[in-house]
C-alpha cells in the first residue's frame, strides 16, 4: 500500500491528528518534511495540514507556498495525485497558485472557533465518499475566500466549488469554503475533517474525507 | 541602495483592518472617508545603479511580496530618506 504523504512546515500544527486520521482509517501516514523533496510516484496522496507556517508573516501561507517541498508538491499535482489542503494547507496551496484565490483576513477580525455546517457544491473525485452535507470544526483567522467576479463565476461553472458554508463565518465570498484545481484532484477547505474523526470529539462526518483514499492508496 | 515596497490591499476589496482602525477614530471624533492598512517593506539590495534595484525589487514584488488578487504594490528608491 502506497502511503498518504503529511507535509509538515515550521508552525503547522494539525500535523499529528492528520496523520493519526490517516491511520485511523487503515491507511499507511508517512511524514514530508518541508525542506525535502519526494518522488511523486510513491505516494498515493497528499495532505498538506493546518496550522501557522511561518507564523502566517507577509501573508498567511505565502513563505510556506515557496518552500522548497513545494517543487514535489507541483509536480503531484500536475501528475493527478490526489492534494488535500486544510485550512493553513488550503492557504498554502492557494498561495502556490495550486488552487484558484486567496484567503483573507476573517471580516469581524475575530478568529473563529466552532463547528459549521457545510453543503457540498461539486464532488471532488478523490473525496467522493464525503456525505453532501456535513458538520465541521473550523478555527482561523483568515479564513475569507476572495477572487475576482469573472473568476468566481467560472468557479461554479466548471463545478469547482467544492463546499460552501451553510452560515458564513469569516466574509467568504459565495459562502466558499473550499474548492478545487482546474483537474478537480487537488482540493483545499478552511474546517478541519481531522478533527471530526470519532464521537467523543463531537462528531465524525471527517473520517470519509481520509477513507475516501482507501480506494487509490 | 535600498527600495521600499508599499503593499496596500485593493480597493475594491474589504479591507477589515482598516475598516476597525477607521470605526475606532470615528469613536474618537476623527471625520474620515477612508482607512486602509497595508505593509512597507524595506529591500537593501547591495545594488549601486538604480534601474537594476528596481528591476530586482520587482521581481522579489512578483515572486512573493505582493498577492495580485487582493493587493497592489508601489516601490520608492530610499536613497537619502530617513529609512536609507
Amino acid at each position: 500500500m502506497k502511503p498518504i504523504g503529511v507535509v509538515r512546515f515550521l508552525g503547522t500544527n494539525c500535523d499529528q491528528d492528520v496523520y493519526d486520521a490517516v491511520a485511523a482509517v487503515g491507511l499507511t501516514p508517512k511524514w514530508i518534511w518541508h525542506e525535502d523533496q519526494f518522488e511523486v510516484r510513491d505516494v498515493a496522496a497528499l495532505v498538506l495540514p493546518g496550522g501557522f507556517s511561518y507564523g502566517d508573516y507577509l501573508r498567511s501561507g505565502a513563505l510556506a507556498a515557496r518552500a522548497p517541498v513545494m517543487k514535489s508538491v507541483g509536480e503531484a499535482a500536475r501528475f493527478g495525485t490526489p492534494i488535500l489542503g486544510i485550512c493553513n494547507g488550503f492557504q498554502i496551496l492557494c498561495e502556490a497558485h495550486l488552487l484558484p484565490g486567496v484567503l483573507l483576513r476573517n471580516n469581524s477580525l475575530r478568529f473563529r472557533d466552532g463547528w459549521v455546517e457545510l453543503r457540498k457544491s461539486s464532488e471532488a473525485p478523490a473525496f467522493r465518499d464525503v456525505k453532501a452535507s456535513v458538520r465541521l470544526p473550523i478555527a482561523h483567522g483568515d479564513g475569507r475566500y476572495y477572487i475576482d467576479e469573472d473568476q468566481v463565476k467560472r468557479l461554479f461553472d466548471d463545478d469547482r466549488v467544492w463546499w460552501q458554508y451553510e452560515q458564513n463565518p469569516n466574509g467568504s465570498l459565495e459562502n466558499i469554503a473550499g474548492v478545487m484545481n482546474e483537474a478537480k484532484n487537488v482540493a483545499g477547505l478552511m474546517p478541519h475533517p481531522e478533527r471530526a474523526m470519532f464521537g467523543y470529539s463531537g462528531g465524525t462526518d471527517g473520517r470519509a474525507f481520509f477513507s475516501s483514499l482507501l480506494a487509490l492508496a | 541602495m535600498k527600495i521600499g515596497v508599499k503593499i496596500l490591499p485593493k480597493n475594491e476589496v474589504l479591507d477589515s483592518q482598516g475598516r476597525a482602525v477607521e470605526d475606532t477614530l470615528r469613536h474618537h471624533g476623527q471625520t474620515l472617508s477612508g482607512c486602509r492598512v497595508g505593509r512597507y517593506v524595506v529591500l537593501d539590495l547591495n545594488e549601486s545603479e538604480k534601474s537594476r534595484a528596481i528591476a530586482r525589487a520587482t521581481e522579489i514584488c512578483e515572486f512573493v511580496l505582493f498577492n495580485p488578487l487582493s493587493e497592489t504594490y508601489e516601490l520608492e528608491v530610499l536613497e537619502g530618506q530617513a529609512h536609507a
